[in-house]
């Protein structure tokens, strides 16, 4: 129980995904102007890294086993279609949950954190309640850099810049603060 | 038609009505797609596409340059392959299949990394495998490959590359000279530089890039003051924006 604790808190803060292993910054540039559409793909991104997280570990246990060097490709492929008959099933199921995370379900397919926490989980030999645990760690932290950063580029799209940084150059300083910031978070374990 | 002699020479044939179009002014157009890669479509400063190894790998000279070359390879490649591919592959499941392909080439780089380079192979660590899902491969697929003859879709993925690799490598001169005052491992500034570690670690790469965006602007615009007659297409660069979304 402490180990998974322990997992969910690094995941989520200390070894952040977006701030510290720098995964999932094209929708950390691209998307987050707006509080409530960060929140909606964070939502999003915890859901699809919770069913990527179950695919890995039974590719990981019945298929990969016999043929290591597929990996990559397996990985990629079954993601893309479990995502895809997911986005299916919610549509016919609850119609208000797909209108709440509409696009941003298949978008988040070609995330490149939702490929590293297949890789992560498989070298670092996470069992299925650890991978799990680990997924949705992973998934609260990218929310909270996504809901972050939305905040403050609200705040900053009011302010005079200068016309050189405005967009992705500012975008770059607001997050290398930020990631600055989570780095408080490091010893957070250490001395435990 | 009906009096060609030889196979060979049909297969020729064939060969020179790919490259037709490009036949008049074969020089300067494939030199030009180099130079769009590099300079009005560079990848990372420019279309902000694949920014997480742009930050992550660049730390060090030695790792972004392995990085790049290794991107450059996988690029040349899937537009090759993508291009050759491209009659044969039904448009409701290209996206699929472009990455397959991408999967495959980028599985064969982390082999051969791994068996030669071992050393950079780990300093690449997961970086070298997300190159699956770099937007930029997928995107020049979709957008060029898709629609162009070999040649220059091979030579457009090379340019693009060369884009990616330079912006690496600028990149981590930069943090690296600054950081530890090392360019590629060999001191600098001398042996008693103070280390500035946050230029090393995660905030220092963050900002780094995004000052070297701000400078490739200024550049930028300054070129386009400098000769304001041919301008380069400009509906490219969005359409490869929509791509890397999707």
């Amino acid at each position: 129980m402490e180990d998974l604790v322990l997992i969910f808190f690094s995941a989520s803060v200390i070894n952040n995904f977006t701030l510290t292993y720098f995964l999932g910054l094209c929708a950390f540039m691209g998307v987050t102007n707006r509080i409530d559409t960060a929140v909606r793909l964070g939502l999003a991104n915890i859901f699809v890294l919770l069913i990527t997280s179950l695919a890995t570990w039974l590719l990981n246990t019945y298929v990969l086993v016999h043929a290591p060097y597929l990996s990559l490709i397996s990985y990629i492929v079954v993601i893309a279609g479990a995502v895809q008959f997911v986005e299916m099933a919610i549509k016919k199921l609850s119609p208000t949950l797909f209108r709440a995370l509409g696009i941003y379900l298949p978008l988040i397919t070609t995330n490149c954190a939702i490929l590293a926490l297949a890789l992560f989980q498989t070298s670092r030999g996470y069992g299925l309640a650890q991978g799990l645990v680990y997924a949705l760690g992973a998934g609260v932290g990218l929310l909270l850099a996504l809901v972050i950063m939305a905040g403050i580029r609200e705040e900053v799209e009011m302010s005079p810049t200068s016309k050189l940084i405005r967009g992705t150059a500012l975008s770059f300083f607001i997050a290398g603060m930020l990631s600055l910031a989570f780095m408080g978070f490091a010893g957070l374990f250490s001395k435990a | 038609m009906t009096h060609t002699p030889q196979p060979g020479s049909l297969a020729a044939q064939v060969l020179e009505a790919e490259r037709e179009p490009f036949r008049g002014s074969k020089q300067t157009t494939l030199r030009g797609l180099i130079a769009d890669g590099i300079f009005s479509k560079n990848p990372v400063f420019v279309l902000a596409l694949s920014l997480c190894p742009a930050v992550a790998v660049t730390s060090e000279v030695t790792t972004a340059l392995a990085m790049g070359l290794a991107v450059v390879f996988v690029l040349t490649f899937s537009n090759l392959c993508t291009s050759l591919l491209r009659r044969f592959i039904h448009p409701k499941v290209r996206l699929p299949a472009y990455i397959a392909i991408i999967a495959t080439l980028v599985t064969m780089t982390q082999l051969l990394m791994s068996a030669y380079f071992p050393d950079l192979y780990q300093a690449l660590g997961v970086y070298l495998a997300l190159v699956v899902v770099f937007a930029i491969i997928l995107a020049r697929a979709e957008v060029f490959a898709s629609k162009n003859s070999p040649l220059p879709a091979a030579v457009d993925g090379f340019g693009m590359g060369l884009g990616f690799l330079l912006a690496l490598v600028v990149t981590a001169a930069v943090r690296e000279l600054f950081g530890v005052g090392r360019l590629a491992g060999y001191p600098v500034f001398g042996a008693d530089y103070p280390p500035i570690l946050m230029i090393v670690l995660a905030p220092g790469g963050f900002i780094t890039i995004g000052l070297l965006i701000a400078l490739f602007r200024v550049v930028g615009q300054w070129r386009e003051r400098r000769r304001a007659g041919p301008t380069t297409d400009v509906p490219a660069p969005a359409a490869t924006g929509e791509v890397s979304h999707a």
